[in-house]
């Protein structure tokens, strides 16, 4: 079922223009890198300071609160980027256990992530070294998984 | 190169560069964590970039925002300099002659430059624009530069991946 997905997907005109030219490849993997790097790295901010690492005069969900839309307007741009590399070569992908894997993770890091952003203030100092824990584990996960998908090709 | 190519194939004998080259996945787990530090090292400076241009945290002071951010900066810059360096010591001899590897490593040079001159002369006069969302012109300067700079790095280093032979893209 998916590899018929798969194939179809592989000869629609606009797969076929993105895997002839060579350039579009790691033009959208750079975008999507540095959407990823605006992500990663108002995450770990986050992450680092709810863990209480990092030490800022601003209550943690006003911290919080600072860098958050840094991880929510990269996503589309990442869904985006994402879907037309996987038009380009599905299999590639949509078969490759990684990507499974880097998804499940993503789900749970908007999980935690929509967790923090209502609860902050209201959170035990424990609970908040945990949910900063998980979020900085999840956000690791998806970079890992993701740059698993070019080693683990079906 | 010719001068270097001893001591690019010495280094790409030595035992760990060996392991690296031929071991199963040490390869791909050393570049996670070469991804994973360059992704907060590039986010994090585009952040104070941003500030630097007064696109972004224009209520922060620079200073604060600055002193927030850069040691962390610094950390997952060690970080990514030292899993790089594992990377290229097991393939040395082919990532010096990669044209995108040199281009990546010329625009670091630049970036790291572009940094000094503003740590070292723009900063001095931090307290006349500080707390202001309006940056002066040196500033701004300082900030573009970064922010074009590092996308260059980014983008050198995702084409490393297409034109080096026998690694996964």
């Amino acid at each position: 079922m998916l590899d018929v997905f798969c194939h179809w997907l592989q000869a629609t005109p606009l797969s076929l223009l993105i895997s002839t030219h060579f350039w579009i490849i790691p033009a959208l993997q750079t975008v999507h890198i540095l959407a990823i790097a605006s992500v990663i790295s108002s995450a770990f901010m986050i992450d680092l300071r709810l863990i209480g690492l990092v030490r800022g005069e601003q209550p943690a969900d006003e911290f919080a609160a600072r860098f958050l839309p840094f991880i929510w307007w990269p996503l589309p741009i990442l869904a985006l980027t994402g879907a037309l590399l996987i038009s380009a070569e599905p299999a590639r992908s949509l078969e490759n256990p990684s990507f499974g894997i880097k998804m499940a993770l993503l789900l749970g890091a908007i999980t935690v992530t929509l967790l923090y952003q209502h609860r902050a203030a209201h959170l035990g100092r424990a609970l908040r070294v945990g949910i900063g824990c998980m979020s900085l584990l999840l956000w690791t996960g998806i970079v890992l998984a993701g740059r698993w998908i070019a080693y683990t090709q079906p | 190169m010719p001068s270097l190519h001893p001591i690019l194939q010495f280094l790409q004998d030595t035992s760990f560069a060996t392991a690296i080259r031929e071991g199963d996945s040490l390869f791909p787990w050393i570049e996670c964590v070469h991804v994973l530090a360059i992704t907060f090292v590039v986010g994090s400076i585009i952040a104070v970039d941003l500030r630097l241009l007064g696109l972004a945290s224009r209520d922060r002071r620079f200073s604060r925002l600055n002193a927030e951010i850069v040691p962390l900066t610094w950390s997952a810059f060690a970080v990514a300099l030292t899993s790089g360096f594992l990377l290229f010591s097991a393939k040395a001899v082919q990532y010096a002659a990669n044209l995108s590897f040199e281009l990546k490593m010329a625009l670091l040079l630049l970036a790291g430059l572009n940094m000094a001159v503003f740590q070292l002369l723009t900063i001095r006069g931090v307290r006349a624009w500080d707390s202001g969302p309006a940056t002066p012109l040196s500033a701004k300067l300082a900030g573009g530069l970064s922010l074009s700079l590092w996308i260059g790095v980014v983008i050198c280093g995702r084409i490393i991946g297409f034109t080096m032979t026998d690694i996964s893209s």
